[in-house]
């Protein structure tokens, strides 16, 4: 009876302890599987388009007859919207990243710190909608333009959404630099500040950089935002107050209305492969600056 | 030269706190809008009935309880598999190839853009594994969304037990499950909790990953089981907000509120747990 019961607790924790390591293998066959799913739908399309059509093209024209997938017009809105909100948020969020770990104090830094968390939480399309309703009629009359849904009012929603990742993660970066080098500052002379400038910013630039990666990574990919708020317009901008479409809404607004395994379904899940690669790399950057802090 | 650099500091510190307050102050004022303008709205019947005349009046009822599915289909899902893989990275990892490529594919699942989480979900489970449009297609899509946050916030709980906990089982003859499951489990639980109470909150709030694996643009029943599309609330305020003409304002930001007040209170929920769990925690 002893050993039935010894063996099958030995069972059990062998299915249990199995269980464990299919997890963690699992979380690898995911990302290797959104890979994999993206490239058999997405590389389809070139059976039909070239590769310089696809990155060059310079119309977007997925019902016409014949079609025109040229990404480049949704390229440059998702670079001219990612620029502007980082142009943004990178100062402001370091800024406060510095506030909240050096400067406030205790009680503060817990108040600041929840409002970071909140803003984290508010779903991007309520985001979208509140742009929609305050933002966007206040560009429209403040810079004298036909329409306030532009890429500069995307790029406003945008910097504030990367607000968190920078801020929390810079935050991390700066908490992370041993007291010591600061103390040693100050013991020296220094004021708070050229402690803080000269010795703790330097200390943590690689977490910042990270920091800053990952913010442009939340921007980058931002979905519904950016859609109700850049006018969804297809074309070549010449200024950030032009309307424009970034992949990740060309995704979105476009994937309703497609046929499966038409030239468009594919076109869009070859935009999907775009956007994981340039995350992926972004991840890699960040996980590399990240990684040679701790040495 | 010394007042000169207390006076920069000044200037510096202040300038850096007027930083902080361009991020923060936008957080209330939307709040603000949204309790202000949207509070009119609600009503019994605003939240319990069916949306009427296109969703221009009526209520909200579907959405609501389509995304109570969605997030508990995704928790099904999401929880023994991040937790398990929390374990795995925590206590059984060694410092190895593999042991780098999980923490590696935890950091890009963390990274990868919603709308490819769509995409990806369209492509397998809707269309390859044949799942249909449905409230299963959009669980299992989001459950890989937020599997990350599960994963990351688990570890940081299970690595905040001392080691000395694990010692002191195993040497009393313990297994290492045993260990883990008696051990370092009880004491990691509410960090566990915030965890998911974050990724629950992930989910309710996420739109684009379900735009073309769940959502039904208007659907005045309830689903009857997990092969139906639903209604959800973040794409019903998309719907509303841009795709249908002549919506009432107030039925926009009733429904921004509503979402908002769910999003923000399981928020609320996790700071509370983790607060009362740093109080308790002796080591």
């Amino acid at each position: 009876m002893h050993e039935r019961g010894l063996s099958l607790r030995r069972f059990k924790e062998f299915v249990i302890e199995s269980a464990i390591y299919a997890s963690g293998v699992l979380v690898i066959i995911f990302v290797v599987l959104i890979f994999l799913f993206l490239a058999k739908e997405g590389l389809a399309l070139f059976k039909t388009v070239s590769l310089s059509e696809f990155f060059f093209g310079k119309k977007w024209y997925p019902i016409s007859e014949p079609p025109q997938f040229g990404i480049f017009p949704l390229f440059l809105g998702s670079l001219l919207v990612t620029l502007g909100a980082t142009i943004i948020s990178v100062p402001v969020g370091v800024a406060s990243a510095i506030y909240i770990a050096e400067v406030a104090p205790a009680r503060t830094k817990e108040i600041l710190k929840s409002g970071i968390e909140l803003l984290a939480a508010i779903p991007s399309v309520v985001l979208g909608f509140i742009g929609m309703v305050t933002l966007v009629p206040l560009v429209k009359t403040v810079f004298k333009l036909p329409t306030g849904l532009t890429a500069f009012s995307g790029a406003l929603v945008l910097a504030f959404m990367a607000m968190p990742t920078i801020v929390s993660i810079a935050e991390d970066a700066l908490n992370a630099v041993p007291r010591r080098y600061k103390e040693a500052a100050l013991a020296l002379g220094a004021t708070r500040w050229q402690a803080i400038w000269r010795v703790t910013l330097r200390a943590a630039s690689s977490g910042i950089v990270a920091a800053i990666m990952l913010g442009i990574g939340r921007v980058i990919g931002e979905t519904m935002a950016v859609m109700m708020m850049t006018g969804n317009a297809a074309r070549i901008p010449h200024s950030i107050f032009n309307p424009v479409r970034t992949l990740t809404a060309t995704i979105a607004a476009e994937m309703g209305e497609t046929v499966q395994g038409s030239d468009h379904y594919f076109a869009l899940f070859a935009i999907g492969i775009i956007l994981f690669i340039i995350s992926f790399i972004i991840n890699l950057i960040a996980d590399f600056a990240l990684h040679r802090k701790r040495l | 030269m010394k007042i000169s650099a207390h006076i920069t500091q000044k200037i510096v510190f202040t300038i850096l706190l007027l930083a902080t307050l361009v991020v923060i102050l936008p957080v209330l004022l939307i709040i603000f809008i949204i309790v202000r303008d949207g509070i009119g709205a609600i009503s019994w019947e605003f939240l319990t009935a069916m949306p009427k005349m296109g969703m221009r009046s009526g209520g909200i009822f579907p959405a609501i309880i389509g995304t109570l599915y969605l997030v508990t289909g995704t928790l099904i899902f999401a929880l023994p598999l991040g937790i398990l893989s929390a374990i795995y990275l925590t206590e059984y990892a060694a410092d190895n190839v593999l042991t780098r490529m999980v923490k590696f594919a935890i950091i890009n699942l963390a990274g990868v853009p919603s709308v490819v989480y769509g995409l990806f979900g369209l492509g397998i489970f809707v269309v390859f594994l044949k799942f249909g449009s449905s409230i299963l297609a959009g669980s299992l899509t989001l459950a890989i969304m937020v599997l990350p946050v599960i994963v990351t916030t688990s570890k940081e709980a299970l690595d905040s037990v001392p080691q000395s906990f694990r010692e002191v089982s195993r040497s009393l003859g313990a297994t290492k499950w045993q260990t883990i499951r008696h051990a370092v489990l009880p004491h990691a639980l509410p960090g566990i909790l915030t965890g998911i109470i974050l990724a629950v909150s992930r989910a309710a709030g996420e739109t684009a990953p379900i735009l073309f694996t769940v959502a039904a643009f208007y659907l005045p029943r309830l689903p009857q089981s997990i092969f139906d599309q639903a209604m959800a609330l973040p794409y019903h305020l998309y719907v509303i907000s841009t795709q249908v003409p002549n919506v009432e304002v107030k039925i926009r930001y009733g429904t921004a509120l509503v979402l908002l007040v769910m999003v923000l209170s399981m928020n609320f929920l996790a700071i509370v747990v983790r607060s009362q769990f740093r109080k308790k925690q002796k080591w």
